[in-house]
């Protein structure tokens, strides 16, 4: 189930929330949706479930377009929305049968597949409770339930892990990561590591824009440019002519030296080089021990904070 | 159709559940009780084998009890978001209107239902007119159909459920009372006008065993009407929200 959305608008008052932004998702992918609050991706998500209308362009779920036939596509997609509304006078159990059968989920299957959700989710201990008398987190487990219960093929979650403790949070994500291979997942976050964990590619958008679109490796690549080590060298006379030695190196572009502390350098190479064979080879020369030598990852943070703020 | 049966069993169970359905049937019961057989132009009172004094009572009690079934609704879904939830399963807005209209409706059938050993008992104290106590019952019906549209409408256009009744009740006060009384103050086409709106021309005119096409049409449109503005109330939140 592939979702083709195609330059998506949508206008709260004079205010666009979401700016003309295109993007396909692929069968079996799952895609991080990241960006500050009010960046629009909740609204996004709001209008492929079908439950706003775009103001302009469109959203087509295998081939099926939001705006001709809303309940072919509501019926493939399993929702869970941003604050987890869920009707608190209800018990756990007859609130999932009330959803398997809205979503026409056939009799003979509904008690199956309930049974499936509340092991899947980990509810067994609570299942006859009233959902308002739960956690936070069991609450949680209920709205990934609800969203799930009539097999969907493709999920859309908007910050499926608050309110989760870490152990839950890594059963979550393991059970995302399940999913993905064979469903269609959209996850919206503001946790950096969770995406870097669960998700096939990233979407950044901010003011409504798409910002940046790539697996996180390739992101990442593009925020670098120019690699950067952290070099760490004993045995020398002394750190200048370290630094000069290091410095007259072809490929390497500039060096500074670590405050605090001592024989550490931040070395950035060339554009599209890779100094680290000649650094070790000028310690081999002038018999300096090479006691650290490290590439310095851009974390997903920075390039995050780079695209988002102005 | 089974999404309205599934919605509506859904909100029906909630009424049950939060003791709601069982407070409002025990004081309609009551208040009707009390004034049919105890107190004031009671049945005995009259003299006469009739319902007529429940169903005037009842006219009353309907008015407030029905803004406060439909408040929460709407109202309580918006605030709390379970209304997205709801909209983004494959249903349409009318039919979760109509479930909701559907499970208000039964709710008041089965508080009517209730009030049949009334009419047994009346019928053993004396000769009973059946045509005209039937024609009360489906006059009932028909004037509770408005009120829940009424209701519905009220309920949609806000996430606060106080709100939601009281104007539920403004609204219905137009119908119950003003409107009569414009009539009684113009004269004319616009005395006609408002004649026609008030629900008591209706109500009595049924009551009293004449069921005119009319006057169904009359309770039906409201309703209609009050589900009609309610839907396009829930399909603003594809033009503006938050």
């Amino acid at each position: 189930m592939s979702i083709k959305v195609e330059n998506l608008t949508k206008k709260y008052g004079t205010q666009k929330a979401v700016d003309d932004i295109s993007f396909e998702v692929k069968e079996g992918e799952i895609l991080g949706f990241l960006g500050p609050n009010g960046a629009g991706k909740t609204t996004t998500m709001k209008i492929i479930t079908c439950y706003m209308a775009p103001s302009e362009g469109d959203v087509q779920v295998h081939g099926n377009s939001i705006h001709e036939a809303p309940d072919l596509i509501k019926k493939k997609i399993g929702y869970l929305p941003e604050s987890n509304p869920l009707y608190y006078d209800m018990p756990v159990l007859e609130y999932l049968e009330f959803v398997a059968d809205l979503q026409g989920v056939p009799k003979d299957q509904v008690q199956k597949r309930i049974v499936e959700m509340v092991r899947v989710c980990g509810l067994n201990i609570e299942k006859h409770k009233k959902i308002g008398e739960l956690s936070k987190g069991f609450r949680q487990r209920v709205g990934l339930a609800q969203a799930m219960i009539h097999d969907p093929e493709i999920l859309i979650l908007d910050e499926p892990t608050t309110g989760l403790d870490p152990n839950q949070i890594v059963e979550i994500r393991k059970l995302i990561r399940e999913l993905g291979r064979e469903k269609t997942v959209i996850l919206s976050t503001h946790i950096l590591p969770e995406v870097e964990a669960t998700c096939d590619r990233i979407l950044i958008i901010n003011q409504g824009k798409i910002v940046a679109d790539g697996t996180p490796d390739s992101l990442r690549n593009k925020a670098q440019g120019t690699e950067v080590l952290r070099v760490q060298i004993s045995e020398a006379v002394s750190e200048d002519e370290v630094i000069s030695s290091l410095q007259e190196l072809e490929t390497v572009a500039m060096v500074d030296p670590v405050p605090l502390n001592e024989n550490t350098f931040m070395i950035n190479s060339q554009p599209e080089k890779s100094s680290r064979k000649d650094i070790f080879n000028l310690c081999v020369s002038k018999n300096w021990v090479l006691t650290e030598l490290s590439p310095i990852e851009t974390k997903l943070e920075d390039i995050f904070r780079e695209l988002t703020t102005n | 159709m089974k999404s309205v049966w599934i919605i509506a069993q859904r909100e029906l169970r909630s009424f049950f559940d939060s003791l709601i359905a069982y407070i409002m049937i025990v004081v309609f019961l009551g208040l009707s009780g009390f004034f049919t057989w105890l107190f004031g132009s009671d049945i005995f009172l009259i003299g006469q084998a009739t319902l007529q004094p429940f169903f005037s009572v009842a006219y009353w009690t309907l008015f407030f009890f029905i803004p406060a079934l439909t408040m929460k609704m709407l109202a309580e879904e918006k605030r709390s978001g379970t209304l997205e939830l709801l909209l983004t399963k494959p249903v349409s807005d009318w039919q979760v209107l109509l479930g909701k209209f559907t499970a208000a409706l039964l709710l008041i059938v089965i508080a009517l239902v209730l009030t049949i050993p009334y009419y047994i008992t009346v019928w053993a104290i004396g000769p009973i007119d059946h045509g005209a106590v039937w024609c009360g019952y489906l006059g009932m019906i028909l004037m509770s159909m408005a009120y829940i549209g009424i209701g519905l409408f009220a309920s949609s256009i806000t996430n606060n459920q106080i709100v939601a009744f009281l104007t539920a009740l403004f609204i219905g006060l137009f119908f119950l009372i003003i409107f009569d009384v414009l009539a009684n103050n113009f004269s004319g086409w616009l005395s006609q006008l408002f004649y026609f709106l008030s629900i008591s021309t209706h109500y009595e005119s049924i009551s009293r065993g004449v069921v005119d096409s009319k006057d169904v049409i009359y309770f039906l449109s409201i309703a209609f009407l009050g589900l009609t503005l309610a839907e396009s109330v829930l399909s603003k939140r594809n033009i503006v929200e938050n």
